[in-house]
C-alpha cells in the first residue's frame, strides 16, 4: 500500500524526479512584524507541467502562499525560486518581467469593473506587446473560446454570473501564455455545474498549453480528481503530501481528518479556551 | 505591562512603516520614464474624473462665496465711505486665501474621497494585486495618472473658483447694491499684483494639490480591504487632508505675506 509522506524536515519536499518549476525552501513568514506567524520552515516543490494542489483548513494561509510565490509578499527567512531564479532577490523591473511568465486566478476573479470582458482579456496583451489590434482581437477570441465565453465578450463584469466571471478571469490569466498559473480557491461559491466547468478547464488548459498549475483550495473532492500531487498545510507547515491515492490511503490522523471532513480530531472543534466549568463557575482568569 | 510595551512598539513601527510606505509609494509612482502612448489617455481620463466633474461644486461654491464677500464687504466698507474698495477686497480675499483653501477643502471632499474609495475598492476586489501579477505596476498604472490629474486640476479649479467668486462679488456689489462699476474694476486692477497675489495663490494651490492628492491616494492604497476599512479610509482622507490644508495655509501665508 502506498503511504503519504509526513513532513518532518526543513528540506524541500521531494516527490518525484520531475523537474521543479517552483521550489519553496524552508520559509518563515509572519504578518505585522511577527504578530501573526503564518509559516515556519515551510518547504515544497512544484513540478513542471503538473497540477499541484495545496489544501488546508480555512485561514491557514493558502492564499498567502500564492502571494509569496508571486513575490507580492516577502518571507522573513528562506527562499522561493521560480525557474531557478530567487524571486525575492530580483530588482523591481526584473520581478515585473518575471511575472509575465506566471499568472494568477484570484478568488474574486478581479476583473476590471470598468472594462468589458473583451477589454479585460486584451488588457495584458496591450500592456506587454505592440501587436496590432486585429491580432489582439484574434488572440482574445481564441482565449475566450477556450473558456466558452466568446459570445459574452461585450458584457461588463457586473453582468456576469460568478462562474462566468471566474472563466473570464481565467481567459485573461492565460492571455500571455504563462508557464505557471496559480488558482486561488477556484471552486469557492460555485454551483455544481460551474464547478464542473472549472475543474474541466483547469485540467484541459494544463494539458493543452503545457502549463504548471498550483490549485489552492479546501474543496477536497474536486481537486483530488485532477491533481497530480497534493500538499496539505496545517500548523504553519506541510503536514502531509503525496499523490491523491497515497493521501487517500494515509493513516495520518490530520490528513485523514482533513480529507474526510471530520469535525474533531488533531484540528480541534473548539477554539482554544479555558474549560467550560472554569468559565461558568467564574474562575478569575477565565475571561 | 510587557504586552503594552509590545503594543506600543508595534504601533510605533507601524506608524514609521506607514510614513515610509507613503513616501515610497509616491516615489515609485512618479519616478521613471513616462510612456506617452499609454500615460496620456490615462491622464486625460483622470483629469476628466477629478477635474471636470468637480467643476459644478467649484463654480457654485465660488459664486456664493463671492456673493457673500460682496455683501459682507459692502456693509462694512460703506460705513467708512470706502465701498469703492469692494473690488480689491473681494479679489484679494479670493486670490490669496479663499480660492486655494476652499477649493482644496472641496476637492478633498469631492475628488479626494472618490479617489480613496475607488482605489480602496480596487484593492478589496484584488484588482491591484491582479495588475501586479500581470507584470503591470499598479503604482504607474493607477496611482501616477491620478496623482498628476489632481496636481494639475486643483490650481485650475482654484483659478476658476476665484474668477467666479469675483463675478459673484460684482453681481452683489455693483448690480444689486450700486457700487460704481468702473471703480469696482479699476481699483481692483490697481491693487491686485500678479506676483504677490495671483502667483502666490497658484503656489498655495499647487502645494495643497500635492498634499491632498497624495493623502487621498495613500489612504486608498493602504486601506484595510473591507467595507469598514474603505469607509474609514475615505473619512480619514477628508479629515487628514482638510487639517493638512488649513495647517499648511498658515505656514504658507506666514512665508508669503508675513
Amino acid at each position: 500500500m502506498q503511504t503519504a509522506q509526513k513532513s518532518t524536515s526543513n528540506q524541500p519536499q521531494t516527490h518525484s524526479n520531475d523537474e521543479a518549476l517552483v521550489v519553496i525552501d524552508n520559509i518563515d513568514f509572519a504578518h505585522g512584524f511577527g504578530a501573526h506567524q503564518v509559516y515556519r520552515g515551510l518547504s515544497m516543490r512544484i513540478p513542471k507541467g503538473k497540477i499541484t494542489a495545496v489544501m488546508g483548513p480555512s485561514g491557514i494561509g493558502k492564499t498567502t502562499l500564492l502571494r509569496l510565490i508571486g513575490a507580492q509578499l516577502r518571507p522573513q527567512q528562506g527562499t522561493i525560486t521560480f525557474a531557478g531564479e530567487n524571486i525575492h532577490a530580483l530588482g523591481r523591473s526584473d520581478l515585473y518581467e518575471l511575472r509575465k511568465r506566471m499568472s494568477m486566478l484570484f478568488q474574486s476573479g478581479a476583473l476590471f469593473t470598468d472594462m468589458t470582458v473583451y477589454d479585460n482579456v486584451a488588457f495584458p496583451i496591450r500592456e506587454h506587446s505592440q501587436l496590432p489590434e486585429e491580432i489582439i482581437e484574434t488572440i482574445v477570441k481564441l482565449k475566450l473560446e477556450a473558456v466558452g465565453l466568446r459570445g459574452a465578450r461585450h458584457l461588463m463584469p457586473a453582468e456576469l454570473s460568478g462562474g462566468m466571471a471566474r472563466r473570464a478571469a481565467l481567459a485573461r490569466a492565460i492571455a500571455l501564455d504563462p508557464e505557471l498559473i496559480m488558482y486561488d480557491e477556484p471552486f469557492a461559491g460555485q454551483d455544481p455545474i460551474s464547478m464542473g466547468v472549472i475543474v474541466k478547464l483547469i485540467k484541459e488548459l494544463n494539458q493543452s498549453l503545457g502549463l504548471t498549475s498550483i490549485v489552492v483550495t479546501h474543496d477536497v473532492a474536486e481537486v483530488m480528481t485532477i491533481a497530480d500531487y497534493v500538499y496539505i498545510i496545517a500548523d504553519k507547515k506541510v503536514v502531509g503530501h503525496g499523490t491523491p491515492s497515497e493521501l487517500e490511503a494515509s493513516d495520518d490522523p490530520l490528513v485523514h481528518q482533513f480529507l474526510h471532513g471530520e469535525a474533531d480530531g488533531p484540528v480541534p472543534f473548539h477554539y482554544a479556551a479555558p474549560s467550560l466549568e472554569d468559565e461558568l463557575l467564574g474562575v478569575d482568569n477565565a475571561r | 505591562m510587557l504586552d503594552r510595551v509590545a503594543a506600543l512598539g508595534r504601533t510605533t513601527l507601524n506608524t514609521i512603516a506607514g510614513a515610509g510606505a507613503a513616501f515610497f509609494m509616491l516615489m515609485r509612482a512618479l519616478v521613471g520614464k513616462p510612456t506617452l502612448r499609454k500615460s496620456w489617455p490615462l491622464l486625460m481620463q483622470q483629469m476628466y474624473s477629478v477635474g471636470v466633474l468637480s467643476l459644478v461644486i467649484i463654480v457654485v461654491s465660488g459664486l456664493f462665496i463671492g456673493m457673500v464677500l460682496g455683501l459682507q464687504g459692502y456693509t462694512i466698507l460703506v460705513d467708512f465711505g470706502a465701498e469703492q474698495s469692494l473690488g480689491p477686497m473681494v479679489a484679494l480675499s479670493l486670490l490669496r486665501e479663499l480660492g486655494p483653501v476652499v477649493t482644496a477643502l472641496l476637492f478633498a471632499g469631492r475628488a479626494g474621497s472618490a479617489l480613496t474609495a475607488e482605489i480602496g475598492l480596487m484593492k478589496a476586489t484584488e484588482q491591484l494585486s491582479s495588475l501586479e501579477m500581470m507584470g503591470v505596476d499598479p503604482l504607474r498604472r493607477v496611482i501616477s495618472p491620478r496623482f498628476w490629474a489632481g496636481f494639475y486640476s486643483m490650481p485650475i479649479l482654484a483659478l476658476v473658483f476665484s474668477a467666479v467668486g469675483i463675478y459673484g462679488g460684482y453681481l452683489v456689489g455693483v448690480r444689486w447694491l450700486g457700487v460704481d462699476d468702473g471703480a469696482f474694476w479699476s481699483v481692483m486692477q490697481s491693487n491686485v499684483e500678479w506676483g504677490q497675489d495671483i502667483v502666490n495663490g497658484i503656489i498655495k494651490s499647487l502645494v495643497f494639490a500635492f498634499v491632498v492628492t497624495w493623502i487621498a491616494l495613500y489612504k486608498g492604497y493602504s486601506c484595510t480591504p473591507t467595507s469598514v476599512g474603505i469607509s474609514r479610509a475615505t473619512t480619514s482622507t477628508v479629515v487628514t487632508a482638510s487639517l493638512a490644508v488649513l495647517g499648511l495655509d498658515f505656514v504658507l501665508t506666514a512665508l508669503m505675506f508675513g
